[in-house]
């Protein structure tokens, strides 16, 4: 039993990333009918979001600290950020050590900016044109974005630790009345799945109870009738677009204390996400946040050692041969509306 | 004993009852009309057909063969091709190959890995295909990109292609719908020749009643999801049943 | 041989090229600044035409039908491996290890279409890409014994080789063709040039002619005719008594085939393979060749191939003091300003100028490069007419 829980927990990070990249493809493609290759990209662009905002607010400037000397006897150089002139030193580290969880907030405005400039400077000449040819144009661009950004950044991993007060471990199982040391979990984990529930909670929230949303919701419907009834969908269509940019990044931004981010990051997921889309079902956003979660947990039950034994390699490509026998059996997905590009 | 027996045809889609129980017969060489008014199950019954939907109940048997369970390529390789409303053609292939390929399809079958050949070897077929064009006096267009073909052409076209493989029964789905005066008339005078030079079957659903009317040797009036009633055009013509049900309100409007 | 004039004329230019790429691509002699960027060493040459063989085998699927595999990558694999286990264990001759793999990536191909064809569209993309990333990951992890994991494979000296006598004292098995060994080269000097004709590259040459010329076959046949209808229309086709899944898979079989031979070329060239060869980026650039160079015209895949393998090495060549010297005439603002606009595109950043590249091309130029050359052509001749038989890619309606 509690292997069995610390496998779901294990699962539910993995989960939630794929749940949140997945949601904004699904959304993509529901509103606006295009593929989007280039959305692992904004992934990966919002965990460097991250990555920018700690390096900002650790500027530094150089004083020369009188009381202390360095092995030569000289006075010595320390570095200053400028937080500490702005806050003082005891504020600025805290401020310098939630880097992350900050970066939501400096994330929001980057992560959308880029979804509206991406939508109207290129994806909305695609509409018309054939799913191949989006396909291949997004393509290109998750290259060049990537590319970019590893100029920028180079081609490692940078370290962006979770603040203090999240970092280590706690005992799950003891918690549940399990034998101590069984189910030990990061705190950041459970964080980034709590993050994510919100996130998630609010898109769906957003599109359920707003205006704005039920207007999105009967254009994934029937776009030429909302059409019709003048209503200005591509407008929305294009907000809809930044929202779905937003939380990807979102979802990059807080990722990356779990793993280091690099500039293939968004590639990496974005080939998981979008079997999670089709199993999910093309346009159906619940689907896509189960099938996240559903093949993050499935994943981190291949990976267990007693199921390694028996089917070696299997937590490689256990996500592939769900889609593969889902794409055969189910060709709209566990949650897609019938018709909607079954074949 | 005709050469399309439909029987106790129904379809339902969801809650929806499309077709009831339909029973049709099309006698072979005939030119048969099924009108209605919309959503009389014209389109269902159709592609109840040509395979495209499979019917809950009922059995459609083609020249003694049942049709039912079979893929659309199946059934036209029986014989039954099928004109659409909206013509469909290769529009990114020549004229002169849109003809081709239907040759192909009547020599060689459902599939045929003809890799190494080249098409100009091909003699037997080009003439055919090139004789065919001449029928459809589109000979000078051969070369033509067939997306770039007017919307009379490209019916033309369609039609061309279904005769050349020289099927016993054709199907056609409002072959005039959206077209001007002119091009209607044309596409008339081109079914009638064709029913009077081929010993073939015609099976035509249709809204606009002077084409009905024009060529249709029977009529069947399909209404709410069954036949109303089926006769000749004169007879149809003077039923009251048909004009309160169909005729009197859109006898204007078509 | 079957083609008409056109198609033979192609086909004798690009045999020309081939048998002058040395020289085509040693445009500087020997010891200038820019001999780096000569091209014409045995390894790269052979790596275009290598690619070329896949990007032409891609062709015949995405261009003529339109489905877009974003796995083939995992043929070129499967090839590669098969040919390595010819190698090892029944002779170092290159004929029955590129036979080998062009049938293994044949059979694994037929399995994969036969599932992945069941969907068309985006469906089957991402259905090609799972089974080219499970074969990845499979290569990598479970299936070690066969493939060599992360190490990779390489025909060591104690292999059993049956057909292969032993090797004497020392001697290290080297891929041949009947004795002929592949990395045999001639050096040929004239005046500050010098020349490099390889054995393996003229093989491998001579392997993409006779692909290419399949190709041209297969684009004029009946078959080719019924693919380019499988793209244009299905639902006409299906009511035209044709059964499109049959002729799309013979597509996918054939190209995977393809991608299969260039896979043994390249064991058979270099003896030695590794799981990144499956790699979906692998995928994608067989997709970038061909749409650069121009998805179903015949030529636009060997262009394409040609093209991004060549900008490839001089691209990657230059460095910061090559951009200072060859800016070095400006004034200095300007000269720097220069150098720092260009820089991020050289050199490593290669890959960001193909991505720019290669959005452009989709963006303006679907058609690839040889729509651009068409178009060229049209400039400077206006009285031809613009109606050319539509055998080129055409836009397709929607």
């Amino acid at each position: 039993m509690d292997a069995i829980i610390l496998q779901i927990l294990n699962g539910l990070d993995k989960g939630s990333a794929y749940a949140l990249i997945a949601l904004g493809l699904t959304l993509i493609f529901g509103t606006l009918g295009v593929v989007n290759f280039a959305h692992g990209a904004l992934f990966m662009i919002g965990a460097f979001c991250a990555v920018t905002l700690s390096r900002i607010l650790t500027i530094s400037h150089t004083v020369i600290d009188e009381t202390k000397t360095d092995f030569l006897g000289n006075p010595l150089k320390v570095d200053v950020p400028y937080l500490y002139d702005i806050f003082g030193q005891a504020t600025g580290d805290v401020i310098i050590d939630w880097a992350v969880p900050i970066s939501i907030l400096f994330a929001i405005p980057v992560m959308v900016g880029i979804g509206f400039a991406m939508e109207r400077g290129l994806i909305k000449h695609f509409y018309k044109r054939p799913h191949a040819d989006q396909i291949l144009v997004t393509f290109g661009l998750a290259i060049v974005l990537q590319e970019i950004i590893k100029y920028f950044y180079g081609a490692n991993p940078i370290p962006t630790p979770a603040p203090d007060a999240f970092r280590g471990s706690f005992d799950f199982g003891a918690m549940l009345g399990f034998d101590p040391n069984t189910i030990i979990y990061p705190y950041w984990r459970l964080v980034y799945f709590a993050f994510a529930a919100v996130i998630i909670g609010a898109v769906f929230a957003f599109l359920q109870f707003t205006t704005f949303g039920m207007v999105v919701r009967a254009g994934m419907a029937d776009r030429e009738t909302v059409g019709l009834l003048g209503i200005n969908i591509d407008k929305r269509f294009t907000i809809m677009f930044g929202i779905a940019a937003a939380v990807a990044g979102l979802a990059g931004v807080m990722y990356t204390p779990i793993n280091s981010p690099n500039y293939h990051m968004g590639m990496d997921f974005l080939v998981l996400s979008f079997v999670v889309v089709v199993v999910g079902g093309m346009g159906s956003l619940s689907g896509a946040v189960l099938a996240g979660f559903l093949l993050g947990i499935l994943e981190s039950f291949a990976s267990m050692a007693i199921v390694l034994e028996t089917l070696p390699g299997i937590n490689q490509i256990i996500i592939y041969l769900v889609a593969i026998i889902i794409l055969l059996t189910r060709p709209r997905g566990l949650m897609g509306r019938k018709g909607v590009m079954e074949d | 004993m005709g050469i399309l027996e439909v029987k106790n045809v129904g379809k339902r889609f969801g809650g929806l009852q499309a077709l009831g129980d339909v029973n049709l017969s099309i006698a072979e060489n005939s030119v048969h009309a099924i009108i209605g008014p919309n959503g009389a199950g014209k389109s269902t019954l159709l592609n109840c057909l040509v395979g495209k939907l499979i019917p809950d109940t009922g059995s459609v048997m083609f020249d003694g063969q049942s049709v039912l369970g079979r893929k659309p390529y199946e059934i036209n390789q029986m014989g039954i091709s099928r004109v659409f409303q909206t013509p469909e053609i290769f529009a990114d292939l020549s004229v002169m190959e849109n003809m081709m390929i239907p040759c192909f399809a009547k020599r060689d079958g459902a599939f045929q890995l003809n890799a190494i050949s080249s098409i100009p070897s091909q003699r037997d077929m080009i003439e055919r295909a090139e004789h065919m064009l001449e029928d459809m006096n589109m000979a000078d267009k051969r070369e033509m990109h067939a997306g770039s073909l007017s919307r009379g052409d490209k019916r033309r076209l369609e039609i061309g292609m279904c005769l050349s493989q020289e099927p016993r029964l054709l199907l056609l789905d409002e072959p005039t719908a959206g077209m001007a005066r002119a091009d209607t008339n044309n596409t008339i005078d081109l079914l009638k020749q064709i029913s009077e030079d081929r010993d073939i079957t015609i099976a035509i659903i249709e809204h606009d009643m002077h084409v009905v009317f024009s060529l249709a040797e029977r009529i069947t009036v399909l209404a709410q999801g069954t036949p109303l009633v089926e006769d000749t055009p004169d007879n149809i013509k003077g039923n009251p049943k048909v004009r309160e049900a169909y005729l009197g309100e859109t006898q204007d409007a078509a | 041989m079957g083609l008409n004039k056109k198609d033979v004329t192609l086909l004798i230019i690009v045999a020309i090229l081939c048998l002058f790429a040395p020289f085509i691509l040693n445009p500087f002699p020997e010891g200038s600044a820019m001999a780096q960027f000569n091209a014409g060493y045995p390894d790269l040459m052979q790596r275009l035409v290598i690619f070329g063989i896949f990007a032409i085998g891609f062709n015949i699927l995405f261009g003529l039908t339109g489905y877009l595999s974003f796995g083939h990558a995992a043929f070129l694999g499967v090839g590669s491996y098969a040919a390595i286990w010819m190698m090892k264990l029944l002779t170092m001759n290159v004929i029955p290890a590129i036979i080998i793999s062009v049938l293994v990536a044949g059979l694994f191909s037929l399995l994969v279409g036969w599932i992945s064809l069941r969907r068309s569209g985006i469906y089957f993309s991402i259905l090609t890409l799972a089974f080219a990333q499970m074969s990845y990951s499979l290569a990598y992890s479970v299936l070690t014994p066969i493939t060599g994991g992360e190490t990779g494979l390489q025909p060591k000296v104690n292999d059993p080789r049956i057909l292969d006598g032993a090797l004497a004292a020392g001697e290290t098995p080297r891929a041949n063709l009947f004795g002929l060994q592949m990395n045999e080269s001639y050096e040929m000097a004239v005046g500050g040039w010098v020349f490099t004709f390889n054995a393996g590259y003229y093989m491998a040459a001579v392997v993409m002619l006779i692909a290419f010329y399949i190709s041209i076959r297969i684009f004029r046949s009946p078959f080719g005719m019924m693919l380019r209808a499988v793209k244009s229309n299905q639902q006409r086709l299906n009511y035209t008594g044709l059964n499109a899944k049959p002729y799309t898979l013979a597509a996918f079989v054939i190209s995977g085939m393809y991608a299969g031979l260039a896979g043994g070329l390249l064991v058979a060239m270099d003896t030695q393979v590794g799981a990144e060869r499956m790699f979906w980026t692998a995928s994608g650039e067989v997709v970038l060749m061909t749409i650069l160079g121009g998805a179903g015209t015949l030529i636009g895949p060997v262009l394409g191939a040609g093209f991004i393998k060549y900008m490839e090495n001089i691209v990657s060549k230059i460095n910061k003091s090559i951009l200072e010297q060859w800016f070095a005439f400006m004034p200095d603002g300007i000269e720097d300003l220069l150098i720092t606009l260009v820089y991020p595109f050289i050199g490593k950043g290669w890959h960001l100028t193909l991505g720019i590249l290669f959005m452009l091309v989709v963006i303006f130029l679907p058609g690839g490069l040889v729509e651009g050359g068409q178009r060229v052509g049209r400039l400077f001749k206006r009285k031809k007419p613009a109606d050319d038989k539509p055998d080129g890619r055409t836009t397709p309606a929607e």
